[in-house]
């Protein structure tokens, strides 16, 4: 390459694809996305904040607290699973005999070890998960067999990952789950705990704001700093304790006759942090609720 | 790749002093930002030290602290410090002095504006909440304007080579040039219109970005940088000339699609280009290494510290840095890695170890030649250069290590809050390296300035000098003139 125009040429080609593949085709694909529909509901997803949540997005980006928290989990897998939900007329042992009648099938072949270890230890509690795992030939089978008989039966779709049984979400984080965030923050680091679902782990506004003014307070060796400028100590009008002032422990408590008032931020920030839950199940993300499976 | 000596219009030395001034505007705010810098991420890392530290005091939480820090050290150093070394490559290569001198003055000016407004605005919270791309709108005009001028100044002074032929150094500063510029300006003038694009196609663009500017953008800076200096150091020329073109096509073509993170919450086609991009991209990371490797390797092991130690030291990061990042694409890896210390380490080494160490290096050598005059203190600069290796190494080797333990256990199910204190050792041990590195850059910054000040009071002596000279009468004149 002797010349200066091939050079810019070629850096200008290998630029310009990648910024029409990613910025310009992302554009494309999602710049113009619309709330979905959630599964086996009429439901819209995402809903949308209420005000103060929405402002309260703009007091996590003020204080950076994207730079330790993440709000997106992660699935590895999804099990299929066939739960047996009522016995009818017959006796736990009925059943797995007739479930080791089953295991001739071919389409059950696969999976026979497994089924017969489960069920040989069961006693006849229910639920009882019958089959787990990602076959999904097996699961129809199975169910269909099952309906043949009078047992209640269902298949539902349980998500998997360390992420999921950490209780951090319920089903993978989508594109779908960040649409009225503004400025989306995914975050990329877990210096504390997952958030996506921090409003189902933690639906408390009081427990938000005490946390927030002292995290040390809630959990003992907590590394999170304490956000104590979003809180105003301030005198007791007439010896009065307002009624938003936090109830601390002895420890944390400010001096007698001094209270902590959350600020109009705090607020703010804590009704952010409780609208954060993402447990619908959508059509690129399922799973069967636990409401469907009572 | 040393300037020739035929047809010589201009000597070496006045082409190094005539980047003097330029590049002053230049190197001067770029070395002040990376102490800055530094000081204020060993702040920011406090908060783990001590969580209640910075409770009653916003400006320093990590959120904010951290992100001003990383701005600092990427747009503060690296960027004004890379382009300074640029100009100069490029004035060396022609053969000429730097064209347009006062351009890169008003770009430097209005580019340090730039950081002050943006690091002061983060600190404030005023952050646009986009990683790497946290300074507001106003500054990031400064800086995109600042950029165009130095990207001018510096095309100019390529033009004006006497050799039309173009070096290995040429392609990939000239490339770093317009990585930085359209990568800077496009993701900004998506983030920061009114209304921003939806969802998260603002992080895709985020992390477009990301990729181009740090790992390609930085990287082909460094690679140009590199490929002049080691063939000095080496005093024999650049090894495998189709190697290095082989490099430079693929990093430029494969590197561009890197960036995508396998575990984002996007359609599966972007993460699953940038895992078969990565997986591509170990290509050029491997030619540039056999090159160095082959280029510098006879010059023996070099551990007197000074310039090419440092420039050496940073090649060598360039490659270790771009081998742990590109891993971090590979779905089965990213697993583990993802939302670990892992990608902070990672992001550190490239942005210290590799661009911070070379470009201290390319510093201290081209700093003697510009203000022709040797350094005050040379001895604190060769202790510093040991100070910044040492330092880099004990800041992101434990992070690295730490990340790849954190993530091995909660991928194993472990409870985050156990790992979560686990972990906070590895990052104790990394603020000592991050105090290392902080006192390694003083000796630059010190020399940097006891040189500027003394040019300064060599030109208030010479004013001085020729106010107090008497003055010459006509007569007098014509007498010297009569006498031959």
């Amino acid at each position: 390459m002797k010349n200066g125009l091939t050079v810019f040429l070629a850096a200008f080609v290998a630029l310009g694809a990648s910024w029409f593949g990613f910025v310009y085709g992302a554009l494309e694909q999602l710049g113009g996305q619309k709330q979905t529909v959630v599964l086996q509901s009429t439901d819209n997803w995402p809903p949308q904040r209420t005000g103060e949540a929405t402002l309260g997005l703009q007091v996590y980006k003020k204080y950076g607290c994207a730079a330790c928290h993440t709000e997106q989990v992660r699935q590895t897998d999804a099990a299929n699973e066939v739960v047996l939900t009522s016995l009818g007329d017959h006796s736990a042992q009925d059943f797995r005999d007739f479930i080791q009648s089953l295991m001739i099938v071919p389409e059950l072949m696969p999976a026979s070890n497994t089924i017969v270890a489960n069920l040989a230890a069961w006693k006849g509690d229910l639920p009882e998960t019958v089959y787990a795992g990602d076959d999904n030939t097996v699961v129809s089978t199975l169910a269909s067999k099952l309906k043949t008989v009078k047992v209640k039966a269902e298949t539902r779709v349980v998500p998997i990952g360390p992420d999921l049984q950490r209780g951090w979400g319920m089903r993978q984080s989508v594109a779908a789950d960040y649409l009225y965030d503004q400025p989306v923050q995914l975050g990329d680091l877990r210096a504390g705990p997952d958030l996506s679902l921090i409003g189902v782990r933690a639906p408390d506004m009081v427990w938000h704001l005490q946390h927030l003014y002292a995290p040390q307070s809630i959990l003992k060796g907590s590394t999170m700093p304490a956000f104590r400028t979003l809180f105003e100590v301030r005198k007791k009008i007439g010896g009065q304790a307002s009624p938003d002032a936090l109830v601390l422990p002895q420890q944390f408590a400010p001096a007698d006759g001094l209270e902590v008032v959350p600020t109009v931020e705090a607020r703010e920030l804590a009704a952010y942090l409780v609208s954060l839950k993402a447990n619908q199940p959508l059509y690129e993300a399922p799973f069967t609720t636990a409401n469907a499976a009572k | 790749m040393k300037p020739a000596d035929e047809t010589k219009t201009i000597s070496v030395t006045e082409i190094d002093t005539s980047c003097r001034v330029p590049l002053l505007a230049l190197f001067g705010g770029a070395v002040v930002w990376l102490v800055l810098g530094l000081a204020l991420g060993l702040v920011a890392g406090m908060s783990f030290h001590k969580p209640d530290m910075f409770a009653d005091h916003a400006w320093l939480s990590f959120g904010r602290a951290q992100a001003a820090a990383n701005d600092l050290l990427l747009y503060g150093f690296a960027i004004p410090a890379g382009v300074g070394v640029t100009l100069w490559i490029f004035a060396r290569l022609s053969q000429a002095s730097v064209a347009l001198p006062l351009v890169p003055v008003a770009a430097a000016n209005l580019w340090h504006l730039g950081v002050l407004i943006g690091t002061v605005a983060i600190l404030l919270g005023h952050s646009t909440g986009y990683p790497w791309l946290e300074y507001p709108r106003p500054a990031a005009v400064l800086l995109f304007a600042a950029l165009l001028l130095m990207a001018v100044s510096a095309a100019a002074t390529m033009g004006l080579r006497i050799n039309r032929e173009l070096y290995p150094s040429h392609w990939f500063l000239f490339a770093a040039l317009l990585w930085f510029a359209w990568s800077y300006s496009s993701a900004n003038l998506f983030l920061l219109s009114n209304p921003p694009p939806r969802g998260v196609v603002q992080a895709i663009i985020g992390w477009w970005f990301a990729n181009n500017f740090i790992f390609v953008g930085l990287g082909l800076l460094g690679v140009g940088i590199a490929f002049y200096f080691l063939p000095k150091l080496a005093e024999q020329p650049l090894a495998g000339s189709g190697y290095t073109l082989f490099a430079f096509l693929t990093l430029i073509f494969f590197g561009a699609w890197c960036g995508i993170p396998q575990s984002a919450p996007v359609p599966a086609w972007l993460p699953a280009i940038s895992a078969f991009a990565a997986l591509l991209a170990f290509i050029p990371i491997l030619a540039i290494a056999i090159i160095v490797w082959k280029t510098a390797a006879p010059a023996g092991l070099c551990l007197g510290g000074g310039p090419f130690c440092l420039v050496r030291f940073g090649t060598l990061s360039f490659v270790v840095s771009a081998f742990l990042y590109l891993a971090e694409f590979c779905p089965r890896y990213s697993r583990v890695l993802d939302f670990t210390w892992y990608g902070v380490g990672v992001t550190q080494w490239q942005l210290l170890g590799f661009a911070g160490v070379m470009l201290c290096g390319a510093i201290y050598y081209i700093l003697p030649l510009m203000m022709a005059r040797e350094l005050p203190f040379p001895g604190l600069a060769r202790a510093g250069s040991f100070f910044l290796g040492g330092g880099v190494l004990l800041y992101v080797l434990p992070l690295v290590i730490g990340g790849v333990l954190q993530g091995l256990k909660l991928e194993a199910g472990a409870i985050f809050a156990d790992v979560n204190a686990r972990t906070l050792m590895f990052f104790r041990i990394s603020t000592s390296g991050q105090a290392l590195v902080l006192l390694g850059s003083l000796p630059l910054l010190l020399n940097l300035f006891v040189m500027t000040l003394q040019w300064k009071l060599g030109l208030v002596k010479a004013l001085l000098a020729a106010i107090k000279a008497p003055l010459e009468t006509p007569a007098a004149r014509r007498d010297t003139e009569v006498t031959p």
